[in-house]
């Protein structure tokens, strides 16, 4: 049973997809300016990510190794497109606002990456487990930068007054600047800096290190 | 009708960057911008790749899955639209898979150089989403062969001006936590913020 556990927890914090191994960044930084098509986002994500890895360990001995690639994409591309469909059906809205993003989900590296990395040994109930953990650490980023954004931006939560603003006679004047996408690429780098600070051997190797005695006038010099 | 075309390129490549203002293709684009070489590399890789996928998608969106668009097979009531997404990865994909075999029968020496990022680029989101977005935008065939390559040429500024950046930071004193992957997110995010400023842009 520990070991399930292992697998479905070690992605979330321990090797998370996106602060550790630089995957599926794009949709963690456009669609976060809201909480709830940021959930939308984590839950089709998740799905995908978990059935794409079910099935291909379903088929994962018989597929010729030359083009397994195009066999994985197969997979993957007809679960978003079911993914897709039934978000215009039930959703219409929130499937405007992701525009081109819930397509981007079948190029989004986490989910061929653990087709690749994991599915292709492992069997079908293990990669089950192993797509929902890395989705469930896909989606703890984005909640989280989707919750300060919100929550700063526009001073709600899933469009629920927490920080009344100044328009609507209350006290909080809006950050705008947590409305812009950029600001996800800050709030990720910060994350990023906190979870090293705990975890601390995720923390890179520097290339070159500051000499002990280096004069402090002269060091940022470089032509 | 000249300048039409040239409006789409100059937005394509600075208001519209593909990297910087829509956020696509970051996997790469934070993974191989170490080296400035590599980086001019890939960007010439997806220059090529954007230039031939955009077109080639728009005419299938055009001929067999937009609505009404089998009238010429005698279907005028089918759409095949939901269909999109996996053709256009085929398509992508297939691309991909040729070009590396012409180039290596053919230039072995670019094929060398950019050998090891062509598969990469199958995977890369920027592709897949400016044909997606050629699709949204309902560009016509010209335009679309504009709007891939100045896409194309966005992506590879932007990729270049990172190394740059990054080339030089690696000298200097970061705190332990934000070493390599950390600083590179700060840095992309401030560098969004300058290509916003040509956001208002009307052309």
């Amino acid at each position: 049973m520990s070991k399930f556990k292992e697998i479905l927890l070690t992605p979330i914090f321990k090797d998370n997809p996106i602060a550790l191994q630089i995957l599926g960044i794009c949709s963690a930084l456009a669609v976060t300016s809201k909480l709830y098509p940021t959930l939308i986002m984590c839950v089709a994500l998740t799905i995908t990510v978990s059935l794409s890895n079910f099935f291909i360990s379903l088929i994962r001995n018989i597929i010729p190794t030359n083009i397994r690639i195009i066999v994985q994409m197969t997979i993957i591309s007809s679960l978003v497109i079911l993914v897709d469909q039934f978000l215009k059906a039930y959703d219409y809205e929130t499937s405007k606002t992701l525009s081109v993003f819930v397509g981007l989900i079948i190029t989004n590296c986490i989910v061929m990456g653990r087709a690749e990395a994991f599915a292709m040994q492992n069997s079908p109930g293990v990669s089950f487990l192993d797509g929902l953990g890395n989705g469930l650490g896909y989606s703890l980023i984005l909640i989280v930068v989707g919750t300060i954004r919100e929550l700063l931006g526009s001073g709600q939560l899933l469009g629920i007054d927490i920080l009344t603003t100044t328009q609507n006679g209350g006290w909080y004047v809006g950050n705008n600047f947590f409305l812009l996408a950029p600001s996800s690429f800050l709030i990720i780098g910060l994350f990023i800096w906190a979870l090293r600070s705990w975890k601390t051997e995720q923390v890179e190797e520097k290339e070159f290190l500051m000499s002990k005695n280096a004069p402090k006038e002269v060091e940022t010099h470089h032509a | 009708m000249l300048e039409h075309y040239l409006s789409i390129f100059i937005s394509s490549i600075f208001i519209e960057n593909l990297a910087l203002s829509v956020f696509l293709g970051m996997c790469t684009f934070l993974a191989i911008s170490k080296k400035i070489e590599a980086a001019i590399g890939l960007g010439i890789a997806v220059i090529v790749v954007l230039a031939i996928t955009v077109p080639l998608n728009n005419i299938i969106y055009n001929f067999l899955l937009r609505d009404g668009a089998l009238t010429w097979l005698g279907y005028p009531d089918v759409s095949l639209e939901f269909v999109g997404l996996i053709s256009y990865i085929g398509v992508i994909a297939a691309c991909v898979q040729i070009l590396e075999m012409f180039l290596d029968k053919y230039v072995p020496k670019l094929y060398t150089a950019l050998g090891i990022f062509l598969p990469l680029i199958t995977v890369n989101c920027a592709i897949l989403g400016a044909s997606l977005f050629m699709v949204e935008k309902n560009l016509d065939f010209g335009e679309s062969v504009v709007y891939g390559l100045g896409g194309g040429v966005g992506w590879a500024l932007a990729i270049v001006l990172l190394a740059g950046i990054r080339e030089k930071l690696k000298y200097s004193d970061i705190p332990d936590g934000l070493e390599g992957l950390g600083i590179t997110f700060i840095t992309v995010g401030l560098m969004t913020f300058g290509f916003m400023s040509f956001g208002g842009i009307i052309l």
